[in-house]
């Protein structure tokens, strides 16, 4: 086991260098967000092993970068954070991952805690016949064979198209829910078979969907930008990704990727970290088709965001406008992204890979919706069920140093496993009603293994963030009620 | 002896599958891995896929064969319990797998598996031969 304590060079209260030196191959050095205790429960596993191989990609710039809430992945870290040159750098699916656009998204209500708590368990029950969940779930969409292309191509506007949201709701989706240069013709029929019944679907695992009641404000003016006024208010966080769909468009592509490995003489420390130079046929493919599979998750939260709005509507007898069910915004944190940034003193494209992160961009940046321009983009890091999760704002740190980019949630410090045998569903149960957090859940075993003894407390995470300056914490909302696959 | 074993990764979920000959291990492996999906207890035999698959190495095969597999479990909502390998070279695998689609009232589903990595993936000769497979679930 290697002393990280050792190998690492603290920087300040927040940061840790890994040199370039610590791994003959290392392109650039790497970068960990860290606090003290964070760094313990970090170096347990080989987390930083492999922030020091994702600094072998080759045209990686800057430093191989790890948000707080960094833990062991396949590959990268999830949490992990590099961008490479497009000029002569490459692209890995293994830096965006299996899930594709896995994201979140935030609606607001106007309802305040104590209309919603007496019916909770109304809710979710209705919430839970409405938008299917679980594993192998089916979708209440039945695509025609050709109609998933049009999903790949459109994103969250073929949702809207078909009248399962508001127009608005795009421009408040980052990217406005469709990442250009999608082409469908990059996408296999096994993708498409694996994507044509899930659409509309939440999936399982640490996938869900939480009513919150807001409980603090850190910064009032920056909240009320993005539609948050007190302490009370009840808000809506959805998680979920590309389903089937994208694990297949990952799948293939690292096989494509394989064999790119060999064919441009690329040296790499694990095969999971397969890549091609961004702008080779392999490497422009990849990213036509991970632009398809993010679309996929865009529309896919799109149709969940509509079913929550009529769920909500039918339940209070109001309309969704009246009830204020508009988006605070919606994020990936899946996801590769070709981005100007100040590289050695000059604005260069790169691709961003984002692992488990998620974009944090500043005030003034042309890539956020008008109506934040002036505040900073909304990000969304959701904790574990029986925590919290927190709404921060990207800053100019995070711009200099990442970037553009944040950490994505709490990060997980016990497997699935380890949880299983540790704990009972029926603690888990009776301490998240102990909470006041009613829940509905697909399989039982989801209950254990998402139980916040699984999870480090993303109000440390969010601290470390914070204090390093890679977004700025806004409000924090408490789960009153969960869905979970 | 066993045919498989389950091991902690954090994130992830690992399988260790053994096995006196290649092909009980590849066997083992996708018989492994739908454990972790589902109770295959009450998985009756009523439906077969045939799989024909390469890769560029044994390991890679093993990977690329257990994403097949999944690939039924997604599209089709297939569970397997059994599978036969019909030919299994370095680089060319065929197979049969039999199972029946997912019935709720008789199956319990527990986990959705993303997909087989090749992450710390290990194909290994030894006291017999063993393979160690890291799922995205």
């Amino acid at each position: 086991m290697v002393d990280w304590r050792k190998a690492l060079r603290k920087l300040d209260d927040y940061r840790w260098e890994l040199d370039k030196t610590y791994k003959p191959g290392m392109r650039v050095p790497g970068l960990i967000y860290a606090d003290e205790h964070m760094l313990d429960l970090i170096g347990e596993e080989q987390a930083p092993e492999q922030v020091a191989n994702v600094a072998f990609l080759p045209g990686i710039v800057g430093r191989s970068l790890a948000m707080p809430d960094i833990h062991w992945g396949y590959g990268f870290p999830i949490g992990g954070v590099a961008a490479t040159r497009v000029e002569d750098g490459v692209i890995s699916p293994g830096g965006v991952g299996f899930d594709i656009n896995c994201g979140v998204r935030l609606l607001l209500t106007n309802l305040e805690e104590g209309e919603v708590r007496p019916r909770i368990k109304e809710i979710l029950a209705r919430l839970f016949e409405n938008i299917p969940s679980g594993v192998g779930s089916e979708g209440r969409i039945r695509l025609r064979e050709k109609e998933i292309d049009e999903v790949m191509v459109k994103g969250a506007r073929w949702a809207v198209e078909k009248g399962l949201g508001w127009e608005k709701d795009l421009e408040l989706t980052e990217e406005n829910g469709c990442l250009g240069g999608a082409d469908p013709d990059k996408v296999s029929q096994k993708a498409r078979k694996r994507g044509v019944p899930q659409l509309g679907t939440l999936g399982s695992g640490n996938h869900f969907l939480e009513i919150q009641a807001v409980r603090e404000i850190y910064e009032p003016e920056i909240a009320k930008a993005f539609g948050v006024e007190r302490v009370g208010q009840v808000v809506i966080l959805i998680h979920t990704g590309s389903r089937g769909f994208g694990h297949q468009v990952c799948d293939d592509y690292l096989r494509v990727m394989g064999e790119a490995v060999r064919k441009y003489g690329i040296g790499l420390p694990d095969r999971q970290l397969a890549c091609a130079p961004v702008k080779s046929p392999e490497g422009r493919a990849y990213l036509a088709a991970m632009a398809c599979a993010a679309n996929y998750a865009w529309a896919n939260r799109q149709c969940i965001t509509h079913w929550v709005r009529e769920t909500l509507s039918s339940i209070f007898g109001r309309s969704p406008e009246e009830l204020g069910l508009r988006l605070v915004y919606d994020v990936a944190h899946n996801i590769a992204k070709i981005e100007k940034h100040r590289v050695n003193n000059k604005e260069i494209a790169v691709c961003v890979h984002r692992k488990g992160a998620t974009r944090a961009f500043p005030a003034g940046h042309p890539d956020i919706p008008e109506r934040y321009r002036q505040v900073g983009q909304p990000v969304l890091i959701p904790g574990d069920m029986g925590r919290c999760s927190y709404v921060a704002v990207g800053t100019e740190v995070a711009m200099r140093e990442t970037f553009g980019s944040t950490c994505h949630g709490a990060g997980r410090v016990r497997s699935r496993s380890a949880a299983k045998r540790e704990l009972r569903a029926q603690d888990v149960a009776d301490e998240l009603t102990a909470k006041g957090i009613a829940f509905r859940v697909a399989g039982k075993s989801s209950l254990v293994e998402e139980a916040s003894e699984a999870y480090k407390d993303v109000t440390e995470v969010v601290h470390i963030a914070d204090g390093a300056g890679i977004s700025r914490k806004v409000f924090r909302a408490d789960p009153i009620g969960v869905v979970k696959g | 002896m066993a045919r498989f074993e389950v091991v902690d990764h954090t994130a992830d979920v690992g399988l260790i599958a053994y096995g006196s000959t290649l092909e009980e291990v590849f066997v083992n492996a996708a018989y492994g891995m739908f454990s972790l999906i589902a109770d295959l207890g009450r998985v009756e035999e009523k439906i077969h896929r045939e799989i024909e698959t390469e890769a560029p190495d044994q390991g890679e095969l093993l990977v690329t064969w257990l994403n097949e597999l999944l690939y039924f479990f997604d599209a089709e909502s297939l569970l397997f319990r059994r599978f036969e390998i019909l030919r299994l070279d370095r680089t060319w695998l065929e197979a049969r797998a039999f199972g029946e689609r997912v019935d709720p009232s008789r199956h319990k589903v527990k986990t959705a598996v993303k997909a087989a990595t090749y992450h710390l993936l290990k194909l290994e000769e030894g006291d017999g031969l063993r393979a160690q497979i890291i799922f995205d679930v």
